[in-house]
Protein backbone atom coordinates (compact mmCIF):
# COMPACT_ATOMS: atom_id res chain seq x y z
CA UNK A 1 0.00 0.00 0.00
CA UNK A 2 1.68 3.35 -0.91
CA UNK A 3 1.29 6.86 -1.40
CA UNK A 4 2.83 9.15 -4.25
CA UNK A 5 4.89 12.37 -2.55
CA UNK A 6 5.64 15.11 -5.08
CA UNK A 7 8.46 17.78 -4.88
CA UNK A 8 6.41 20.93 -6.53
CA UNK A 9 8.69 23.58 -8.17
CA UNK A 10 11.97 23.96 -6.66
CA UNK A 11 11.98 21.15 -4.11
CA UNK A 12 12.24 18.95 -7.53
CA UNK A 13 15.71 19.94 -7.89
CA UNK A 14 16.43 19.48 -4.11
CA UNK A 15 15.02 16.24 -4.28
CA UNK A 16 16.45 15.01 -7.26
CA UNK A 17 13.29 13.77 -8.23
CA UNK A 18 9.89 15.13 -9.06
CA UNK A 19 8.22 11.95 -6.82
CA UNK A 20 8.49 9.19 -4.90
CA UNK A 21 6.73 6.71 -3.55
CA UNK A 22 5.99 5.76 0.11
CA UNK A 23 4.38 3.07 2.19
CA UNK A 24 1.37 3.96 3.83
CA UNK A 25 0.04 5.12 6.72
CA UNK A 26 3.05 7.95 6.25
CA UNK A 27 2.90 10.52 8.93
CA UNK A 28 5.42 13.58 8.98
CA UNK A 29 8.29 12.65 10.27
CA UNK A 30 8.14 9.38 8.19
CA UNK A 31 8.36 11.71 4.97
CA UNK A 32 10.87 13.42 6.39
CA UNK A 33 12.70 10.18 7.45
CA UNK A 34 12.91 9.99 3.41
CA UNK A 35 14.77 12.68 2.28
CA UNK A 36 17.92 14.21 2.78
CA UNK A 37 19.16 16.76 6.03
CA UNK A 38 18.85 19.77 3.45
CA UNK A 39 15.47 18.61 2.32
CA UNK A 40 14.42 17.57 6.11
CA UNK A 41 15.56 21.45 6.84
CA UNK A 42 13.87 23.23 3.69
CA UNK A 43 10.26 21.24 4.25
CA UNK A 44 10.06 22.20 7.96
CA UNK A 45 10.46 26.17 7.19
CA UNK A 46 7.50 27.92 7.17
CA UNK A 47 7.40 28.86 3.52
CA UNK A 48 6.41 25.13 2.77
CA UNK A 49 2.75 24.29 2.63
CA UNK A 50 2.04 20.63 2.34
CA UNK A 51 -1.45 18.96 0.45
CA UNK A 52 -2.92 15.82 0.88
CA UNK A 53 -5.59 14.10 -1.29
CA UNK A 54 -6.21 17.57 -2.59
CA UNK A 55 -6.37 19.70 0.47
CA UNK A 56 -3.59 22.18 2.08
CA UNK A 57 -2.88 21.12 5.80
CA UNK A 58 -3.41 23.95 8.05
CA UNK A 59 -0.48 21.82 10.05
CA UNK A 60 1.92 20.37 7.87
CA UNK A 61 2.62 17.96 10.98
CA UNK A 62 -0.35 16.32 10.96
CA UNK A 63 0.18 14.62 8.28
CA UNK A 64 -1.64 11.12 7.68
CA UNK A 65 -1.87 9.77 4.21
CA UNK A 66 -3.00 6.43 3.71
CA UNK A 67 -3.38 4.19 0.85
CA UNK A 68 -3.46 5.77 -2.88
CA UNK A 69 -3.16 9.16 -1.49
CA UNK A 70 -1.37 12.33 -2.79
CA UNK A 71 1.15 13.91 -0.70
CA UNK A 72 2.82 17.75 -2.67
CA UNK A 73 4.90 19.52 -1.11
CA UNK A 74 4.65 22.67 -2.34
CA UNK A 75 7.08 25.96 -2.20
CA UNK A 76 6.56 29.50 -2.20
CA UNK A 77 4.59 30.52 -5.51
CA UNK A 78 5.14 33.07 -8.29
CA UNK A 79 2.52 33.39 -10.58
CA UNK A 80 1.57 35.90 -13.05
CA UNK B 1 -20.61 35.09 -15.96
CA UNK B 2 -17.12 33.40 -14.78
CA UNK B 3 -14.86 31.84 -17.32
CA UNK B 4 -11.43 30.39 -15.89
CA UNK B 5 -8.92 28.84 -17.48
CA UNK B 6 -5.43 27.29 -17.76
CA UNK B 7 -4.37 27.32 -20.68
CA UNK B 8 -1.19 25.15 -22.30
CA UNK B 9 -0.81 26.84 -25.76
CA UNK B 10 -0.25 30.65 -26.62
CA UNK B 11 -3.64 32.79 -26.86
CA UNK B 12 -4.69 35.88 -28.05
CA UNK B 13 -6.01 38.08 -25.00
CA UNK B 14 -7.65 40.54 -27.45
CA UNK B 15 -9.71 36.97 -28.85
CA UNK B 16 -11.22 36.32 -25.30
CA UNK B 17 -12.73 39.94 -24.46
CA UNK B 18 -15.13 40.24 -27.18
CA UNK B 19 -17.01 37.22 -26.47
CA UNK B 20 -16.89 38.05 -23.14
CA UNK B 21 -17.96 41.66 -23.41
CA UNK B 22 -21.18 39.94 -25.03
CA UNK B 23 -21.74 37.58 -22.36
CA UNK B 24 -22.33 40.31 -19.45
CA UNK B 25 -25.18 42.31 -21.49
CA UNK B 26 -25.98 45.68 -19.41
CA UNK B 27 -22.33 46.12 -18.10
CA UNK B 28 -21.22 49.68 -17.65
CA UNK B 29 -17.65 48.87 -18.40
CA UNK B 30 -14.86 46.43 -18.69
CA UNK B 31 -11.27 46.68 -17.20
CA UNK B 32 -8.92 44.05 -18.73
CA UNK B 33 -5.08 42.94 -17.57
CA UNK B 34 -2.58 40.91 -19.89
CA UNK B 35 0.53 39.91 -18.32
CA UNK B 36 3.26 39.27 -20.88
CA UNK B 37 6.98 37.51 -21.00
CA UNK B 38 9.75 40.16 -21.06
CA UNK B 39 12.54 39.26 -22.32
CA UNK B 40 14.98 41.91 -20.71
CA UNK B 41 18.13 40.26 -18.43
CA UNK B 42 18.50 37.24 -21.13
CA UNK B 43 15.07 35.88 -20.63
CA UNK B 44 15.13 33.33 -23.28
CA UNK B 45 12.17 31.11 -21.70
CA UNK B 46 9.67 30.97 -19.50
CA UNK B 47 8.41 27.50 -17.10
CA UNK B 48 5.03 27.55 -15.33
CA UNK B 49 4.07 25.22 -13.50
CA UNK B 50 1.08 24.34 -11.47
CA UNK B 51 -0.49 21.78 -9.10
CA UNK B 52 -3.66 20.33 -10.80
CA UNK B 53 -5.58 19.09 -7.66
CA UNK B 54 -5.35 22.80 -6.33
CA UNK B 55 -4.48 25.55 -9.02
CA UNK B 56 -8.08 25.64 -10.58
CA UNK B 57 -10.25 25.12 -7.42
CA UNK B 58 -7.51 28.17 -6.31
CA UNK B 59 -8.49 30.04 -9.15
CA UNK B 60 -12.22 29.60 -8.50
CA UNK B 61 -11.95 30.47 -4.91
CA UNK B 62 -10.28 33.91 -6.03
CA UNK B 63 -12.87 34.27 -8.10
CA UNK B 64 -15.79 33.68 -5.49
CA UNK B 65 -13.84 36.20 -3.15
CA UNK B 66 -13.79 38.62 -6.02
CA UNK B 67 -17.29 38.31 -6.64
CA UNK B 68 -17.84 38.54 -2.56
CA UNK B 69 -15.83 41.85 -2.74
CA UNK B 70 -16.80 44.21 -5.80
CA UNK B 71 -20.38 44.73 -7.48
CA UNK B 72 -19.32 42.76 -10.82
CA UNK B 73 -21.05 41.03 -13.40
CA UNK B 74 -18.06 38.69 -14.59
CA UNK B 75 -14.80 37.70 -13.95
CA UNK B 76 -12.31 36.35 -16.88
CA UNK B 77 -9.26 35.11 -15.86
CA UNK B 78 -7.40 32.98 -17.99
CA UNK B 79 -3.91 31.79 -17.02
CA UNK B 80 -0.68 29.81 -19.09
CA UNK B 81 1.14 26.77 -17.90
CA UNK B 82 3.78 25.38 -19.85
CA UNK B 83 6.74 26.58 -21.91
CA UNK B 84 6.49 30.35 -22.53
CA UNK B 85 8.45 32.70 -25.13
CA UNK B 86 9.21 36.65 -24.63
CA UNK B 87 6.21 38.31 -25.64
CA UNK B 88 3.82 35.74 -25.14
CA UNK B 89 0.73 36.64 -22.62
CA UNK B 90 0.75 34.55 -19.37
CA UNK B 91 -1.90 36.00 -17.67
CA UNK B 92 -4.91 37.65 -18.80
CA UNK B 93 -7.92 38.64 -16.23
CA UNK B 94 -11.00 40.90 -16.86
CA UNK B 95 -13.63 42.07 -15.22
CA UNK B 96 -16.83 43.59 -15.87
CA UNK B 97 -19.61 45.42 -14.02
CA UNK B 98 -21.74 48.33 -13.67
CA UNK B 99 -19.25 50.65 -12.66
CA UNK B 100 -15.69 51.61 -13.32
CA UNK B 101 -14.00 50.96 -9.89
CA UNK B 102 -15.36 47.41 -9.69
CA UNK B 103 -14.06 46.36 -12.63
CA UNK B 104 -10.92 47.71 -12.32
CA UNK B 105 -10.01 47.36 -8.33
CA UNK B 106 -11.27 43.28 -9.00
CA UNK B 107 -8.24 43.02 -11.49
CA UNK B 108 -6.55 44.57 -9.18
CA UNK B 109 -7.15 42.56 -6.39
CA UNK B 110 -7.34 39.04 -8.58
CA UNK B 111 -3.90 39.96 -10.09
CA UNK B 112 -2.22 40.22 -6.66
CA UNK B 113 -3.73 36.83 -5.39
CA UNK B 114 -2.11 35.43 -9.11
CA UNK B 115 1.27 36.63 -8.25
CA UNK B 116 1.84 35.56 -4.91
CA UNK B 117 -0.80 33.57 -3.62
CA UNK B 118 -2.15 30.97 -6.49
CA UNK B 119 -0.42 27.27 -6.84
CA UNK B 120 1.76 28.22 -9.91
CA UNK B 121 5.41 28.16 -9.89
CA UNK B 122 7.74 29.89 -12.75
CA UNK B 123 11.47 29.29 -13.77
CA UNK B 124 13.31 31.14 -16.01
CA UNK B 125 15.93 30.28 -18.94
CA UNK B 126 18.68 32.35 -19.23
CA UNK B 127 22.21 31.57 -21.31
CA UNK B 128 20.76 28.16 -21.35
CA UNK B 129 20.16 27.27 -17.97
CA UNK B 130 16.53 27.01 -16.14
CA UNK B 131 16.45 29.58 -12.83
CA UNK B 132 13.89 29.52 -10.35
CA UNK B 133 12.11 32.73 -9.77
CA UNK B 134 11.22 33.57 -6.28
CA UNK B 135 8.74 35.77 -4.92
CA UNK B 136 8.99 39.19 -4.39
CA UNK B 137 8.34 41.32 -1.19
CA UNK B 138 6.92 43.71 -3.40
CA UNK B 139 4.21 41.09 -4.31
CA UNK B 140 3.46 40.24 -0.36
CA UNK B 141 2.77 43.72 0.16
CA UNK B 142 0.84 44.35 -2.63
CA UNK B 143 -1.25 41.49 -1.47
CA UNK B 144 -1.54 42.46 1.59
CA UNK B 145 -2.81 45.53 0.95
CA UNK B 146 -6.36 43.68 0.59
CA UNK B 147 -6.13 42.10 4.31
Amino acid sequence: MTVRILFLGPLGDLAGTPEIEAQTPLDWAGLLALVSDALTDELQSERINVACAGKVLANKTDLLARDGDEVALLPPVSGG
Amino acid sequence: MRDIRLLTEPFIPGSLIGPFSNANPGLGGICTFVGEVRGEGGVEALELTHYEPLTQPGMHQLADAAFARFHLMGLLMVHRIGTLYPGEPIVCVSAAAKHRRAAIEAVDFCMDHLKSAAWFWKREKRSGRWHWIEPRTEDHADLARWE
